[in-house]
């Protein structure tokens, strides 16, 4: 079992759930994140105050899945965040020690579901 | 001087001296009080009128992303102050500055200007500068979220200089539909209709929101982010809307018919709300909120016209052939492919053209109106007048912005960029946040 965690653009969310959907993989968490890597910073003015802004708005998605769905998984991520751009964002894969449906109390693979 | 004749001297002018003045005081105000009375009336309905800027800017913040929203009420604020400027220097002369059967020429900067009517000057340029920018600033809401700040700058001064005052003339100011008895009492036809069907010309020329319609057509909902602010917006609207549609009569000597207008412009709001509501539960399964608030504006809209000439009971049927109506318009659109994030052409555009068309059904001329409606007697002559007036608007109007819109697109582009309208337009356009500190998702 694997935890995938992703980074990506918020306005890619979208096209990424499609895309994950396609895979038949629909149990996804959503968080907001700030976060950079290599993109610019931008600048803010505020009431003639400039400032430079470096921490990005993202959008952090986190699923587990089994082995079996792992490539399929981050292809699908990949297909769904990538804009040939700075800024796409990333995939982390970790593994996953294990996972409980907290309704039944079922433990490991068959809880991925 | 003998004593008593002095004494008869000082008497006499003593008493002079008193009733004279008295006299003349009392003379003065005779003449003025009812001068007094109105003008308070007309400049308190100009308050009114101008806190409605406040209205639209809620309803339209509330109804759009948080990331556009410092944007749109940017828009609104120059909205007014363009409006004002505008009016100022050009359309207040273009409206009511003579005869002319398309416009007026006296009175630019209103140097020399002249009131048409027995109210000072200022107060009656206040009270229709603010109606000016209400006209101006509905069109803000059916562009939202992607049209470039400059672009709308200039929009927003062509439409108070221009277009406005000279549908205003046409309608108001002495000029041609006003000899043919068209009868628009506080501007269903010259501000809603014309902020409503400029807003979709606009919007169809700007196209709609990235993410708005999926591959396969269908809309998907860009939702709203903070719905108690179009609430908020939508009572505030009202509120304005008893000095939009009272304020109109200029003058407060016939109390009765204020009365009149002023529990139409009620009960329409209130009965577009209720129909709205009902027809949205039946077709959505849930009572909406935002529509229902929608269906309030909408049967305000469409009484706008014909508030001073209808009875309360044709208002309530007036209102909620509104609310109908809007939500259909709504519908409509996003079946067209036509991106209205606030929809303000299905409330401002469609309602203003209903209650225009309204005028010539449930007028009644023991009100005052010219003619009998449809539904008293008096045939479809009155229709039939309503018709043709809001027509000719509106044709004036759709190619007028076609035009403009056009023009501005060619030179200095109407839409931003794809990175700006992901972004946000706070930030892009102006550098700044709205909810600096918030976590707000946004995922389109």
């Amino acid at each position: 079992m694997k935890l995938i965690v992703a980074i990506i653009q918020p306005h890619q969310l979208p096209a990424v759930k499609q895309a994950l959907f396609d895979e038949q993989i629909f149990k996804i968490t959503v968080t907001n994140a700030l976060g950079c890597g290599e993109e610019d910073k931008y600048q803010k003015v505020y009431r003639g105050v400039g400032f430079e802004v470096e921490l990005l708005k993202k959008v952090r998605l986190e699923l587990a899945v089994n082995e079996d769905f792992v490539e399929r998984a981050i292809e699908a991520i990949v297909r769904g965040a990538r804009t040939n751009q700075v800024g796409d964002g990333k995939i982390f894969v970790t593994d996953l020690m294990d996972c409980i449906r907290i309704r039944t109390g079922e433990r490991g693979p068959g809880a991925i579901g | 001087m003998r004593k008593r004749n002095r004494f008869l001297l000082f008497g006499m002018l003593l008493i002079l001296g008193v009733l004279v003045p008295l006299e003349a005081f009392a003379g003065k105000a005779e003449v003025k009080t009812s001068l007094m009375i109105d003008t308070l009336w007309v400049l308190l309905a100009a308050f009114l009128v101008f806190f409605m800027q406040a209205g639209f800017g809620m309803v339209e913040a509330g109804l759009i992303r948080a990331k556009n929203a410092a944007n749109i009420l940017m828009k609104n604020m120059m909205d007014f102050c363009m409006a004002s400027l505008g009016f100022f220097v050009f359309g207040y002369a273009l409206m009511f500055g003579g005869d002319g059967a398309l416009f007026g020429v006296d009175g630019w900067f209103l140097i020399n200007a002249k009131s048409p009517n027995h109210l000072p000057l200022y107060a009656f340029w206040l009270f229709q500068a603010a109606f000016c920018g209400a006209a101006a600033t509905i069109v803000a809401g059916g562009m939202a979220e992607r049209m470039k700040f400059s672009s709308y700058l200039l929009y927003s001064f062509v439409i108070s200089a221009f277009v406005y005052p000279i549908v205003g003339h046409w309608v108001w100011g002495g000029g041609w539909l006003s000899t043919y008895q068209f009868h628009d009492f506080a501007g269903s036809t010259v501000v809603h209709a014309l902020g409503g069907f400029s807003a979709l010309v606009g919007t169809i020329i700007l196209g709609p929101r990235l993410g708005k319609f999926g591959a396969d057509g269908k809309p998907k909902s860009l939702g709203g982010h903070n719905i108690p602010l179009v609430a908020l917006g939508v009572f505030i609207l009202w509120f304005g809307w008893f000095g939009f549609n009272p304020g109109s009569e200029l003058g407060f000597g016939d109390p009765e018919k204020i009365a009149l207008i002023a529990i139409n412009t009620n009960m329409a709001a209130v009965a577009g709300a209720i129909s709205m509501m009902f027809v949205a539960w039946g077709k959505f399964g849930k009572p909406d909120l935002s529509l229902t608030l929608n269906g309030a504006l909408a049967g305000l809209v469409a009484v706008t016209a014909p508030c001073n000439v209808v009875s309360p009971g044709a208002a309530i049927y007036i209102g909620a052939l509104a609310g109908v109506l809007c939500l259909f318009g709504v519908l409509w659109l996003d079946s067209l492919q036509i991106d209205d994030p606030v929809g303000a052409f299905p409330v401002h555009g469609l309602c203003g053209l209903w209650g225009t068309l309204a005028v010539g059904l449930f007028a009644q001329k023991g009100f005052g109106a010219a003619y009998d409606g449809l539904f008293y007697g008096g045939g479809l002559k009155f229709l039939g007048i309503q018709a043709f007036g809001a027509l000719a608007v509106i044709a004036f109007v759709v190619s007028s912005m076609w035009i403009v819109f056009k023009t501005i697109d060619a030179l200095i582009g109407l839409r931003v960029t794809k990175e700006q309208e992901l972004r946000g337009l706070d930030l892009s356009e102006h550098g700044m946040e709205s909810y600096s500190g918030f976590q707000i998702f946004t995922t389109e």
